[in-house]
């Protein structure tokens, strides 16, 4: 609570104005979902910010313990419902931690490709609404979303379903691709860089725009370091971690990209940064779509695994498996007691650990702005309450 | 024939009060004659409305890559009344708490200012409603009470964000209304009448202020200052959407909400057409019937109204007011500077000077305001 | 230079408004019941239950592991039996509750006898959740044509392969 404001309170105590008790949310339009902020105001800037979560809580960790490994998936593409491939990916790495399973190469490229068009959809998304929590009457929004409509078209080809897409097997993924997916992928990775210069000229440097982020929700270094915050909030803050880069988990150790960093860590950080990330995803994709071998997409064991889920043997011990979701650090640590269920199932939730910064960034700050940090941390509700 | 159908509508007033004038006595007539230009503003102002916001819906929605409404009717055109009928048989909600009668006063009240405003805009030759001397006054006068209304409102509502919508809706509007009325003061200097018919006259045949440095400049002025009085994006803080839901109307619904949207789109409608009679010539113009030029005028100044508001975001409460207080009050200032030294200048000379005072003090107000400006950043890579 | 940002914008979205009278790509809007994107091969959205000749002859015997392996367990099969008490190879009450299915798919992937199959009708909206979205044994059963409609490619492999079975 370092905001100048409150130091003073007591002594301008004899002015006597009342502080007003604002509860934003759980019904309000840019709460993204039902999360409720109890927000103390002084006029239009607040000194005081709760924020109360749980409102979409649906028992996510606990009935998994009584589901079977496999079916595990589905669920987990309900969690974080904007990157349901990278939530898949997260779970089938800590599963095939813990049961020794090999993923064929193919495969292997196929996740990243598709981790990576999550990331892109993710990052636009996020940018539209960011830009709708500013006040901008959603055409950002509807221009990111004619783009994501034909990432999600892939989608459907590939896995079958838009979003819930439930994809990846352990040992591999579900299908292999319809013959024209790397020519599609190759059409998004020369068309999207199109689509994000038309955004950034719309909005980069809209002097509105840059008025309004810059210096608003400032998250100190140390700040961000502490309450371990992930994913491009934490590199807008000027920490160069990212878990691609670190663990170099699946294959992700063969290509060559970038981290960009910001230097402020306010708003318009958090928002470019997220642009230049989709910049350096396109450079993934077309490493990957030009590297990518033909082959198997599924082990032998991952195979039958699919096929005969109770023939899956998961051993005693425990995973921690954790991937560079569009959000942060999403982790899944599964303890196996050598049944045909996680004995314990826990998700690191990147949305969840970047909101406990919430306040921090919000104090001192007006209403208006709460909104907009609040949309700069990419929550979705999903995954914060589980 | 040109001269009829500009006049047209004059000529259906004279023509229905000649139908009449045998049966009736003369106090009558005048009484008719002032009751039909009534009616017809009444029923005009609301069809405005509600084709304008058919308009903005659809703007917008190509400007977005969609269609826009187009189920109701061809290309959309029952849309409006499908709307009103809804707005009409929708459930009328007055939260338990809240105070009735401000409650009810609010949407009520809300909408004279906005009619009554209509009566000294020309909208063509010879089609005023009433040619009042102090026109501008009056349209100003009129116009600036809808803040008081509004504010009843959302004090009325009792409901946390409608208040912090009211308080915006106050101070906003009360800090434009002072560039609003400067920007305005160069245009009644150089015409020197408050009359608008006076001020269209002032600018026969292409003669419109807008052609001048000065009114270049007060129409920018007025029209970024109109667009704050009247609520619309980027200046759209009291209904701010995504932080205070839907701000002093939040916790109106049905057709007292209706009246609050009609309002707006009123407000927004008298604010170009008072914008086009001062810079922009008002009626005047070429061939064309003159009430068409008006509308015409009229309705690109509202289609770049839509247009802001298919494109920007919104402005925090203290820039906005930094804009009013920093950059619009002191170049409203010099405006007016300017525009008396073109006055007392002779040709050549009064165009360069109140050009260059213009250009330089826009300059000046840039610099001054560089601290608050954002700034460009440039991005570092790691792993590289 | 202050203010040259805004203009950018406007222009992008001027730009925007004037081509979607021209081309497709900026005028991206499906008008839904009358046009209709064509969905792809994979698309799913609820289970059915594929049969060859007659609806009484399903291809689903009856052994129950899609019901134990759907995550949101949606399905209950009850196996027939003969007078005698004796199981057989067929289901009598096979019921899915499509207002609790998650369209996962998982009892296609996991089906042994190519019964189960997920369908892509997706207009099924209902005043009551209860009754008309428990589907039973008799509106699940699809024959194996109307399965080779929608998913043409998936038919044919699934028709190969129960053809190699066979000999």
């Amino acid at each position: 609570m370092n905001c100048p404001y409150l130091q003073n309170m007591d002594q301008q105590s004899t002015l006597d104005t009342q502080r007003l008790e604002v509860s934003l949310g759980p019904q309000h339009p840019s709460t993204h979902g039902v999360f409720q902020m109890d927000v103390v105001l002084d006029g239009e800037q607040v000194i005081r910010l709760k924020p109360v979560m749980g409102y979409l809580h649906r028992n996510h960790e606990k009935l998994m313990e009584n589901m079977s490994w496999l079916a595990c998936m589905p669920y987990t593409d309900r969690l974080d419902y904007f990157c349901a491939l990278a939530n898949n990916f997260s779970y089938a790495l800590a599963v095939e931690k813990l049961a020794g399973i090999e993923v064929p190469e193919r495969a292997q490229y196929l996740r990243v490709i598709m981790a990576e068009l999550t990331r892109l959809i993710n990052h636009i998304v996020l940018v539209g609404f960011l830009l709708n929590d500013l006040g901008a009457f959603f055409t950002p929004v509807l221009y990111a979303f004619r783009e994501r409509e034909k990432l999600l078209d892939l989608f459907e080809d590939v896995t079958g379903s838009r979003m819930m897409c439930n994809y990846f097997r352990f040992g591999g993924v579900k299908r292999d691709v319809p013959p024209d997916f790397i020519l599609r992928v190759r059409e998004i990775v020369n068309q999207f860089p199109k689509f994000l210069d038309e955004l950034e000229e719309l909005l980069t440097h809209n002097e509105i725009l840059l008025s309004r982020c810059q210096n608003v929700g400032i998250l100190p270094k140390a700040l961000a370091v502490n309450a371990g915050i992930t994913g491009p909030v934490l590199r807008a803050s000027g920490i160069p971690y990212d878990i691609r880069k670190i663990d170099k988990y699946s294959i992700y150790g063969r290509f060559k990209f970038r981290v960009p960093v910001g230097e402020a860590g306010d708003v318009y950080d958090r928002y470019y940064v997220r642009i230049l990330e989709m910049r350096e995803s396109l450079q993934i994709l077309e490493q990957a779509i030009n590297e990518i071998p033909d082959g198997e997409v599924i082990s032998k064991a991952g195979a039958q695994a699919a096929k005969m889920p109770r023939t899956l043997k998961v051993p005693k011990g425990d995973a921690y498996g954790r991937t560079e979701a569009p959000k942060g650090e999403l982790g899944f640590y599964l303890v196996s007691d050598g049944s045909g269920k996680p004995y314990r199932y826990h998700v690191r939730a990147p949305s969840f650990i970047n909101l406990t910064v919430l306040e921090d960034m919000c104090i001192g700050q007006k209403v208006a702005d709460v909104i907009i940090i609040l949309g700069s941390i990419d929550i979705v509700l999903g995954e914060v309450d589980r | 024939m040109l001269n009829t159908i500009d006049q047209i509508f004059i000529k259906a007033k004279q023509i229905i009060l000649d139908i009449l004038s045998p049966f009736l006595p003369e106090w009558m007539m005048i009484l008719i004659s002032i009751f039909i230009v009534i009616v017809t503003l009444c029923v005009f102002g609301p069809v405005v409305m509600m084709y304008l916001t058919l308009l903005e819906r659809k703007f917008i929605g190509r400007m977005q890559n969609r269609y826009g409404p187009n189920r109701c009717g061809i290309f959309g055109l029952l849309q409006p009344l499908s709307d009103g009928i809804k707005m009409f048989t929708k459930e009328d909600i007055v939260p338990q708490k809240a105070d009735p009668f401000a409650h009810f006063l609010g949407p009520i009240t809300v909408i004279i200012p906005s009619l009554l405003v209509f009566s000294v805009i020309p909208f063509g030759r010879n089609m005023i409603p009433s040619d009042l001397s102090i026109g501008i006054l009056f349209f100003f006068a009129v116009a600036s009470t809808s803040t008081l209304w509004i504010f009843t409102a959302a004090w009325g509502s009792r409901n946390k964000f409608s208040l912090l919508g009211g308080m915006r809706a106050v101070a906003q509007m009360v800090s434009y209304e002072i560039p609003m009325l400067l920007s305005i003061v160069p245009a009644l200097l150089v015409v020197g009448s408050f009359s608008t018919v006076a001020i269209v006259n002032a600018q026969e045949g292409l003669q419109w202020f807008v052609f001048t440095p000065w009114g270049l400049v007060g129409f920018i002025l007025f029209f970024l200052t109109g667009v704050a009085e009247v609520n619309r994006c980027p200046f759209d803080l009291p209904e701010g959407e995504s932080e205070i839901i839907a701000g002093f109307h939040t916790e109106y619904s049905g057709m007292k909400f209706a009246l609050f949207y009609m309002a707006e789109y009123m407000n927004a409608f008298s604010v170009s057409a008072l914008v086009t009679t001062v810079y922009l010539g008002g009626w005047q113009g070429p061939i064309l019937p003159s009430w068409l030029w008006f509308f015409a005028k009229t309705f690109v100044l509202i289609s770049i109204m839509m247009w802001f508001r298919g494109t920007f975001p919104r402005m925090r409460v203290d820039q906005l007011m930094g804009f009013a207080w920093r950059g619009l009050l002191p170049l409203a200032f010099i405006n007016l500077l300017a525009a008396a030294l073109w006055v007392h200048l002779s040709f050549p000379l009064n165009d360069i000077l109140s050009f260059c005072i213009l250009t330089v003090s826009v300059l000046m107000i840039y610099v001054a305001n560089r601290k608050v400006a954002p700034k460009k950043r440039i991005y570092k890579y790691a792993y590289e | 230079m202050y203010g040259l940002g805004v203009l950018k914008g406007l222009w992008v979205t001027i730009k925007n408004f004037t081509l979607s009278y021209f081309t497709r790509k900026r005028l991206t809007t499906v008008q839904y019941p009358e046009e209709r994107i064509t969905l792809s091969e994979h698309a799913r959205t609820f289970p059915i239950l594929v049969y060859d000749e007659s609806p009484d002859k399903l291809r689903c015997v009856a052994c129950e592991i899609c019901a134990k392996e759907c995550p949101p367990k949606c399905i209950s099969i009850v196996r027939a039996q003969d007078e005698a008490g004796k199981p057989l190879k067929q289901p009598k009450f096979f019921d899915i509750d499509y207002s609790v299915c998650m369209n996962c798919g998982i009892c296609e992937e996991v089906c042994p006898f190519d019964s189960i199959y997920m369908d892509r009708q997706f207009e099924l909206s209902a005043y009551e959740r209860s009754e008309e979205f428990l589907y039973t044994k008799d509106r699940l059963a699809k024959s194996a044509e109307y399965f080779s409609k929608i998913r043409p490619e998936t038919a044919k492999k699934v028709e190969e392969k129960r053809k190699a079975k066979e000999k």
